[in-house]
């Protein structure tokens, strides 16, 4: 039996110094590296597809099968790029990795280049997080001075350079095309597939897109070997992840565990979910599995396993394992609608269902919250997401629409409410962690 | 104002990183920030001069992104998330009170051009809800009251710190960084704060590990 928890990312972030190199070089770190430039690159690429490591960015796609579709035969350089944008609204786990243990990701990320033959490589990370980017510059930096970075590495012959990128704000700019049209100097806006990035990412040349957790997991994998990875979690959704608690709930934070873990026992070892400042109990009301593209769940699905294929057969996505919880003091109407603006806000413009449809989705929305519509406009609403999922260009979109109809689907008599009161029912100074009259 | 000599050097210094020019755009908008306080028509032309891009092309990049600003800035970016989670949290609460003691509305500079302030999207730091930023740095856990103090102590020149970062520096300081020129302050502040730490917390106490390599 795995235990409840199992840190392996997280296990190194309370060392003293844990950002910088000698801390990392004490636990063994950089040693995963030279057992995989031991390995042949197909080896490696192998030990990453035994293991199942699926996407931690959102999809799960299995990894190694990703880094198997770049053709090696293909004349262009073969390029890997790091996506640490980490902007889905909930989403909070790649970040406090880079701050921590930034050599987690770096040493992942040779070994992943090698593994794919890549001799640059780029981390993408979102701009508005300085100290993440200070840490990364550094570590990268250190790695460099240390001979795991640069000309003939640890002596193998192998070469890789390691480009720290900062975007400039745009979630968009995380889904993968956008990002390598943003690092490319461009607009971020998602490209056209097939071609797939495999074969033609950035400069038209075969490139690996990977999430941050992703590819922090790797050393652990050539470390311990793919059967420890596979050994954990459950028989499709292998291994461990981090699981993002926020919101009402005692003890938020990182909770890495074994894949199939339940809302229910994190929220055991979270200490539940949080009193009110004046002691009183609350309850659960809705939470977000995967972030707010996610469809919301409630209290009905604290015993889903939080697992690729559960989540999924329960009618939401695990997505970037962000779970936001809300009590019974947060009006279901207002999150979405402030969900709504946001993917408004982020609309890259390129596709007419998100451009057009997110705008027209706030102005209903905004009208129900103000108890101002009517019980069409539920109807209305659903058929608005209709014409964007499946309809958009890109997944961002398609996620616009999650918090809508799951809300309509669990919380329709909530939207009536406001209809019936001509206004919102809820006090939003409940929800608030403080006793403070707002001015 | 025009860009100098050591600035065109600098930005033809980012995009030498790149396999390809173009790629140091992003951060060569960071840089031109960083030195005019906003992207100025200077500053545009000067990236389009070092790519060989028309100024439209770069023009038409730097209004995708929110982070490039068209108007002067104040030395201290204040950001509130106001995203759904720390929105609920007290976001709300934290934007309308500062807005209101600054006198300012969302996008707006103090008359003393100290402060800017805006309202900003999920800042990846939800556990750390409600948040505020400055200058791109986290300030967890805030109140209104303590993010009154927090503006407070910036306009009058009081140090402070991020929470898990450094002594808070100037806007356009932050944007050289961005630019990728290191600041030397990597070293500063904690590993991690609580929140991150939870769950490894909670491990250690029980004995909890990963079980032990093939
Ligand atoms: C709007 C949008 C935003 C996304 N943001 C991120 C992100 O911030 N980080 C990330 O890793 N993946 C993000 N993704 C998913 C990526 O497109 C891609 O699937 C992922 O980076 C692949 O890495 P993985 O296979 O390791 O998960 C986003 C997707 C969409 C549609
Ligand atoms: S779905 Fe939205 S974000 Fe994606 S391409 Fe269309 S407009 Fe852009
Ligand atoms: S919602 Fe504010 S940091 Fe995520």
């Amino acid at each position: 039996m795995t235990d409840t928890l199992t840190p392996v990312l997280t296990a190194n972030w309370a060392d003293d110094r844990s950002w910088t190199l000698p801390s990392y070089a004490a636990r063994g770190g950089y040693a995963a590296l030279d057992k995989a430039l031991g390995m042949a690159p197909d080896e490696v690429i192998t030990a990453v597809k035994d293991a199942g490591l699926r996407g931690r960015g959102g999809a799960g796609f299995p990894t190694g099968m990703k880094w198997s579709f770049i053709p090696q035969d293909n004349p262009n350089p073969k390029y890997l790029v790091v996506n640490a944008d980490e902007s889905e609204p909930g989403t909070c786990k790649d970040i406090p990795l880079m701050m921590a243990s930034p050599h987690t990701l770096v040493e992942g990320v040779i070994i992943s280049s090698y593994a794919i033959r890549a001799k640059v490589a780029f981390i993408y990370v979102r701009g508005e997080v300085l100290h993440v980017i200070r840490r990364l510059q550094a570590a990268v930096a250190e790695a460099y001075a240390a001979g795991h970075l640069g000309q003939n590495i640890h002596g193998s012959g192998y070469d890789l350079d390691l480009v720290v990128h900062a975007g400039a704000g745009a979630y968009i700019c995380g889904e993968e095309t956008a990002l390598l049209d943003s690092l490319e100097g461009r607009r971020g806006q998602p490209r056209l597939r097939p071609p797939f990035p495999a074969v033609e990412g950035l400069y038209a040349s075969p490139t690996v897109i990977n999430n941050a957790e992703s590819i922090a997991s790797v050393p652990s994998i050539i470390a311990n070997g793919p059967g420890w990875f596979a050994g954990m979690g459950t028989e499709k959704s292998n291994g461990f992840g981090i699981f993002s608690l926020s919101g009402h709930v005692t003890r938020p934070g990182q909770y890495e565990a074994p894949l199939g873990i339940t809302l229910r026992q994190l929220l055991d070892l979270a200490g539940g979910v949080r009193e009110a400042p004046n002691g009183q109990a609350r309850e659960l009301k809705f939470w977000t599995p995967g972030g707010s593209s996610t469809p919301l769940f409630t209290a009905e699905h604290l015993d889903v396993p939080l697992d690729f294929e559960s989540v999924g057969a329960a009618g939401s996505m695990l997505g970037t394992r962000a779970l936001q919880i809300f009590d019974e003091t947060v009006c279901v109407v207002r999150a979405v609608l402030r969900w709504t603006e946001f993917y408004k806000h982020e609309s890259c413009g390129k596709c007419t269902p998100c451009r057009e449809g997110t705008w027209w989705l706030v102005q209903v929305l905004a009208r129900l919250e103000a108890g101002q519509g009517s019980a069409e406009d539920l109807d209305l609403l659903l058929d608005q997401c209709d014409n964007i999922l499946g309809r958009s260009f890109c997944a961002l979109g398609d996620g616009a629409t999650s918090p809508i109809t799951s809300s309509i689907k669990y919380f329709r008599d909530e939207y009536l409410a406001h209809l019936e009161q001509g206004g919102c029912p809820f006090d939003p100074a409940k929800s608030t962690l403080f006793e403070e009259v707002p001015a | 104002m025009s860009i100098d000599q050591s600035t065109y050097d600098e930005l033809r210094e980012i995009a030498a990183r790149y396999p390809q020019a173009r790629s140091g755009l992003l951060p060569m908008l960071h840089l031109v920030q960083s030195v005019e306080g906003r992207v100025t028509p200077e500053g545009i032309q000067a990236c389009a001069d070092v790519l060989g891009l028309t100024e439209a092309e770069v023009s038409g990049v730097a209004t995708f992104y929110t982070m490039y600003k068209r108007r002067p800035v104040g030395d201290y970016l204040v950001g509130v998330c106001t995203n759904t989670l720390c929105a609920v949290m007290g976001g709300d609460a934290i934007f309308e009170r500062l807005k209101d003691h600054l006198d300012v509305g969302n996008d707006e500079t103090t008359a003393d051009g100290k402060i800017t302030l805006e309202h900003v999207e999920c800042n990846a730091a939800c556990d750390y809800a409600p948040v505020v930023m400055v200058n791109w740095e986290f300030v967890d856990n805030q109140t209104p009251s303590s993010a009154v103090e927090l503006v407070d102590d910036l306009r009058n020149g009081v140090e402070r710190h991020s929470t898990r970062g450094p002594r808070l520096c100037t806007w356009r300081q932050a944007e050289r960084v961005l630019a990728g020129f290191n600041d030397g302050l990597a070293d500063e502040g904690p590993s991690a704060g609580a929140p991150s730490l939870a769950g490894l917390t909670i491990a250690n106490e029980n004995d909890w590990k990963a079980p032990s390599g093939d």
